[in-house]
């Protein structure tokens, strides 16, 4: 891969970029070859903090895997939550009720808005300015706030139960998300008047780190990344699950797939996410909000406390003594990133036989490379973080 | 007492499911593959959950994924995932590689299969198909020794390089949680 000097006839000079350097956003490693400020030949090396998810997946009951999810994709964990969630329900054969899915929706979205409001406010700190990232944090801490107000915390939300949700939506918790809603779209339109025609950040992201559809659909590209190449792919569409089919939504798509394009469909994805909330919000359908599924579903704490019954199964599922049927099983969900895919191989025991992440940024990071030989060291910068490579996801 | 879903009804619906939201059926999908390849490739054809599941030889599923790339008609040209898996029961078939592939167009996926003994973990390699391949099989070598001839660079992708052994496979168990041999006074377990 990395090209010798001779080739050249000049000196290279070979750059480690990474593994934890500032503007990387993660712990891992491009060794460049440079030819003056021009990018030759790349090589990235992850597995930094790589953490054996799978390995210790197969020694877990079901619960117990949750968390590990929660540490993939840190800037939208929810989804993650809810995807194994319904991985296992698919398996189980558990009916959620409606309310539930609806609200699975509404938090599923808030990640989703948090993920890219992340992932484009440092977009702009990479291209130098800093304020736009100062307005966006400030409506992913608010985001946080709603989570923390649904299931008591904030970055690894271990949302959800098999089954729904852990507890209903407290009367505080609607009225924060209302003020939210109510606040967000100002914040965000003036983020977006600062940058999609801004001169300086135009020039620094036009045509920089392309990648073409059919290459990025031989990389394996899900997601804003694929979309802002012109492939309408969303898993939210082509294979709905917790009621998707219900909203009204568009996705949007690039031309170029440059770091411009994926820019503009992540900002485009906000408001679409933003869309799906209020429809949800405004259908929200009374109901339980789990499936009665006693055997699976792990009881609320009051219950426990107060109900023998509850107490039995609290235990039983706890201690993982409930096995799960014979049966292989795909699952996904639409991620941050793209395509978060579970193939879990159960054997009739309590943990599972096999459980594979497909992590959508494991898929395309190696496309990086490619994408950025040939431009300068600072567009590298950029096309890195307008692919939004979680360092959690990437390594597991 | 509610009587739960069993297994077979959750995979009824969920292969109704598929049906309703698939251009093509598992029917015409597995039909059109025999079709292509000779009915006598896919053996232990099933539908887990809906998404039609075959086991091929090893010899044969890089020719196999080769020519579905390219097909007009079921347009299965997007590798979504792959991986490696350890059965240590499955006398000479105890190293396995699962393939999954999706027609975006169709909407329709399959799952492939490969089994081999472990002594002979050696299998074609995809990377001149699909480009993300790549890291896929250097992750299945990683975890589970799986060697793939042609492979441009087939080294450690998530552990450290100095590991002599493949750490998913099934002889290296994690520790028991509930062990109460190793039970710690202070930190407990």
């Amino acid at each position: 891969m990395v090209q010798k000097t001779e080739d050249f006839g000049q000196d290279l000079t070979t750059l480690n970029l990474g593994p934890t350097h500032p503007a990387t956003h993660g712990i891992f490693q491009n060794i460049l070859q440079m030819d003056g400020e021009k990018i030759v030949s790349g090589v990235p090396t992850i597995g930094y903090i790589h953490r054996a998810f799978e390995k210790i997946a197969e020694r877990r009951p079901f619960y117990q895997i949750t968390p590990l999810t929660d540490r993939m994709n840190y800037c939208s964990s929810p989804i993650n939550n809810m995807g194994w969630h319904m991985t296992v329900e698919k398996l189980l054969g558990i009916e959620v009720p409606k309310r539930a899915q609806y609200m699975r929706v509404i938090m599923m979205e808030l990640a989703r808005i948090a993920d890219h409001l992340i992932c484009n406010g440092i977009l702009g700190v990479d291209t130098g300015a800093f304020s736009g990232f100062l307005y966006l944090f400030e409506e992913r801490e608010k985001i946080y706030e709603i989570y923390e107000e649904v299931c008591g915390s904030r970055l690894t939300t271990n949302m959800g139960r098999v089954g729904g949700m852990e507890r209903d939506f407290s009367e505080v918790a609607i009225l924060k998300l209302r003020k939210w809603m109510k606040e967000f779209p100002a914040v965000m339109k003036e983020f977006q008047n600062l940058f999609d025609r801004n001169r300086i950040f135009m020039d620094r992201t036009i045509n920089v780190g392309p990648i073409s559809a059919e290459r990025a659909l031989n990389y394996g590209f899900t997601g804003p990344n694929l979309r802002a190449a012109g492939v309408d792919y969303d898993v939210r569409v082509m294979n709905p699950y917790s009621s998707y089919e219900d909203f009204e939504f568009e996705i949007p798509v690039g031309t170029n797939g440059d770091t411009y394009d994926r820019y503009l469909i992540r900002n485009e994805e906000i408001w679409q996410s933003y869309r799906i909330i209020e429809q949800a919000l405004a259908k929200l359908p009374d109901g339980p909000y789990h499936a009665n599924a006693p055997h699976y579903y792990l009881p609320p704490k009051t219950e426990v406390y107060r109900n023998m019954e509850a107490l039995i199964y609290h235990f039983k599922i706890i201690m993982g003594e409930i096995e799960a049927p014979v049966g292989e099983v795909y699952h996904s969900v639409e991620g941050g990133n793209g395509e978060l895919g579970f193939y879990l191989v159960s054997d009739g025991g309590r943990t599972p036989y096999r459980l594979h992440f497909r992590r959508p940024c494991y898929i395309y990071y190696q496309a990086y490379p490619e994408m950025v030989v040939g431009s300068t060291l600072s567009d590298a910068i950029i096309t890195l973080s307008s692919m939004n490579v979680i360092a959690g996801e990437l390594d597991a | 007492m509610i009587q739960l879903n069993t297994s077979p009804a959750a995979q009824q619906k969920a292969a109704d499911y598929v049906k309703a939201h698939a251009a093509i059926s598992n029917e015409q999908l597995l039909a059109r593959l025999q079709e292509l390849f000779g009915a006598d490739t896919f053996s232990d054809v099933e539908e887990p959950y809906g998404m039609l599941t075959a086991t091929v030889s090893r010899e044969r599923i890089h020719e196999i994924i080769d020519v579905l790339h390219g097909e007009e008609q079921l347009q299965l040209n997007f590798l979504t995932t792959m991986c490696g898996m350890h059965w240590p029961d499955k006398v000479g078939q105890e190293l396995g590689v699962v393939y999954q592939l999706h027609s975006l167009v169709n909407n329709i996926r399959l799952r492939l299969k490969i089994f081999f003994p472990i002594q002979d973990p050696v299998v074609p390699t995809l990377t001149d198909v699909y480009a993300t391949a790549n890291w896929m099989e250097r992750e299945a070598y990683d975890f589970y020794g799986i060697i793939f001839t042609g492979h441009p660079n087939l080294i450690r992708i998530l552990n450290v390089e100095d590991m002599d052994y493949h750490p998913m496979r099934k002889e290296y168990p994690l520790e028991d949680g509930t062990r109460e041999d190793k039970t710690d006074l202070f930190f407990g377990r």
